[in-house]
């Protein structure tokens, strides 16, 4: 029997090497990149198609296309003015839902005490976050449009929009604040801080990448959004857009994505194309906005 | 019966409460003890240790702590003396962390934290109405389990308190000061703008004492200090306790009970009732504690007997 006999390295060189090809883990691993590719592909292939069908815009005029107003002949409309309600609605957002819904964030993690009523302020803070944009828009309707007698103008479109994007706004700081790490807070309290000396000079500047990375994001939606918007008054006929700020936010207004809601209704071919290069502007301001989200996380990260 | 081998500090002035046993009668306790045979149910079995007037910082009477409904601690009561280290012994979970946050009033953070009994500070209640936790805690500084300095620079971490509390001296002498006094001058005197964090433990704990000396305070607590450093910068820290107590008065929560051996200059031993709240069992001389501790219920602890 010696031949059989193993030495006892022999048998853990066996029992390292003789494992057979784990088939399940490399099925699984092969599913989860098949995943990735197809929701890779399916944004490239609508990326191409749009880029395709706006080529036309961008090669013959880039800059009228960017200047122009609304128009109902195809080779002379533009964008200009759903640009400039588009970034003034982001504008109102960052004024209204930023402040209320950090300052909200910061009472509900910093200084609400745990109690029934509170857990279900923030359970709900969590649905709100997910209701359907259309149901703002009525909302916006109801008491801006027609209760605050603002009627279809610019200011009441941004504030239905501060109002969807303050969930989100919420709970993303919350969940900001919520990382920052029990010992930081203790370290201040510690050293005879108060609670807000604790808050403004450790909790806030721990938590401001994640503070930003998620406003910023919620901005983006609301640049984005279009549903609400076209029940409180966002038009897309022509218009005559003209005068200071202030004139700006109280008359009627467009924005880039109502535009594009529009244009693909239109029976012409040149529209379409037009619509398709207004899309492709929708896209580069949200990436060259997600891109800042990005950067000024990294540079608050790096600050410490 | 003992005898007593060397002079007590004068400070300390050791009282029978009348029926209690006194710590001289160390031997007829333990007897008392292995007769019974049980421990003891109430606060009259204890061996307390009590001080002058003028010597007490703490005086805690008949303190609980509790969490929501949950006693974690039961009916302490005991004294810490000035300019000495005190260090609180006993298995985990037996509260010793939270009897010492309840010293500067850091339970205040826990939502469902409260307290019955009271906790003098130089005569002064420290949870009564109108006692700002804010002003306590300046006062009673605080040094962590695990050394948290903040994200910041090491500057900015001494600098932090100071500020808050109004200093309107030269800040980077007392930075300087803070600094040396707490051993860690020499390693980072070139390098003050650069990140705390960005330290060893043991200096990141030495920065967090640093810190905790800048604002001047008149105790420090000490929540197992060393219990995330190594031996060496252990030692460093120990060393450091002994010259801090010259100007402060320390106590020490540990669950190393060399460490209480070496450092400290009064030991009480907390253990854990049927209920699971940590209560007093014998406060003394720290040599005395381990070498002849008066309760079966320390002995066994430091010996290694606790099951």
């Amino acid at each position: 029997m010696a031949g059989t006999t193993l030495t006892a390295t022999d048998a853990v060189e066996r029992r390292l090497r003789g494992g057979t090809t784990d088939w399940r883990s490399w099925l699984l691993e092969g599913a989860l990149l098949l995943s990735l590719l197809i929701a890779l592909g399916i944004l490239l292939v609508l990326l191409a198609d749009i880029v395709a069908t706006a080529a036309p815009v961008f090669l013959e005029r880039p800059s009228d296309f960017m200047t122009s107003p609304l128009s109902a002949r195809p080779e002379g409309a533009g964008i200009v003015q759903g640009l400039v309600g588009s970034l003034l609605i982001t504008l109102i957002v960052s004024l209204v839902a930023l402040p209320i819904g950090i300052g909200a964030a910061i009472y509900l993690e910093e200084y609400a005490r745990d109690t029934a009523i509170n857990r279900f302020i923030r359970t709900n803070i969590r649905n709100l976050a997910g209701v359907p944009a259309i149901v703002y828009g009525l909302l916006g309707l109801a008491v801006f449009v027609t209760v605050l007698g603002m009627g279809r103008i610019l200011l009441a479109g941004g504030l239905t929009l501060a109002v969807l994007v303050l969930p989100i706004v919420v709970i993303t700081t919350s969940e900001a604040l919520a990382a920052v790490p029990g010992s930081i807070r203790e370290a201040a309290f510690g050293v005879g801080a108060t609670r807000w000396e604790t808050i403004r000079s450790h909790v806030i500047p721990y938590a401001a990448p994640g503070i930003f990375t998620g406003t910023i994001l919620s901005l983006a939606r609301a640049f984005g959004e279009t549903a609400p918007l076209l029940l409180v008054g966002a038009i897309a006929g022509t218009f005559s857009s003209s005068g200071g700020p202030i004139e700006q936010v109280t008359s009627r207004y467009t924005t880039l994505p109502t535009i594009i809601f529009h244009w693909a209704g239109y029976p012409q071919d040149e529209f379409r194309a037009l619509g398709a290069a207004a899309i492709a502007v929708l896209l580069a301001v949200i990436l060259v906005v997600n891109g800042a989200a990005i950067f000024l996380r990294n540079r608050y990260d790096r600050k410490w | 019966m003992t005898v007593e081998t060397e002079p007590k500090p004068p400070s300390i002035v050791e009282q029978s409460d009348g029926e209690g046993p006194t710590i001289r009668l160390m031997s007829s306790q333990l007897e008392l003890d292995e007769a019974e045979g049980i421990a003891p149910a109430g606060g009259d079995q204890r061996v307390q240790m009590e001080f002058a007037d003028d010597e007490i910082v703490f005086e805690l009477d008949e303190l609980s702590c509790f969490y929501g409904s949950f006693r974690a601690v039961r009916d302490i009561s005991l004294q810490i003396p000035r300019n000495k280290i005190s260090a609180i012994i006993g298995p985990s979970g037996c509260g010793k962390s939270t009897l010492l946050r309840s010293f500067n009033r850091m339970n205040d953070l826990v939502d469902t934290a409260h307290i019955t009994g009271t906790i003098r500070y130089h005569g002064v209640d420290l949870y009564a109405d109108g006692v700002d936790p804010v002003e306590v805690r300046r006062r009673i500084g605080m040094v962590f389990q695990k050394p948290n300095p903040f994200p910041k620079s090491i500057y900015d971490n001494v600098a932090f308190g100071p500020k808050v509390a109004g200093f309107k001296g030269d800040m980077d002498e007392l930075v300087e000061r803070s600094l040396r006094r707490a051993a860690l001058w020499d390693d980072v005197k070139d390098k003050l703008r650069q990140p705390g964090t960005a330290l060893s433990g043991g200096q990141q704990q030495r920065l967090c004492i640093a810190r905790a000396i800048a604002v001047e305070p008149d105790v420090i607590l000490m929540d197992e200090p060393c219990s995330s450093l190594d031996p060496i910068a252990t030692l460093k820290i120990e060393e450091l306790m002994r010259e801090l107590k010259e100007n402060y008065t320390i106590v020490i929560v540990t669950h190393n009970m060399q460490q209480a051996a070496r450092v400290s200059d009064v030991t009480a031993f907390l253990t854990m009732g049927e209920d699971r709240a940590g209560y007093l069992v014998e406060m003394a001389p720290t040599q005395d504690l381990f070498t002849r501790p008066a309760h079966r219920l320390t002995e066994d602890y430091i010996t290694g007997r606790f099951g």
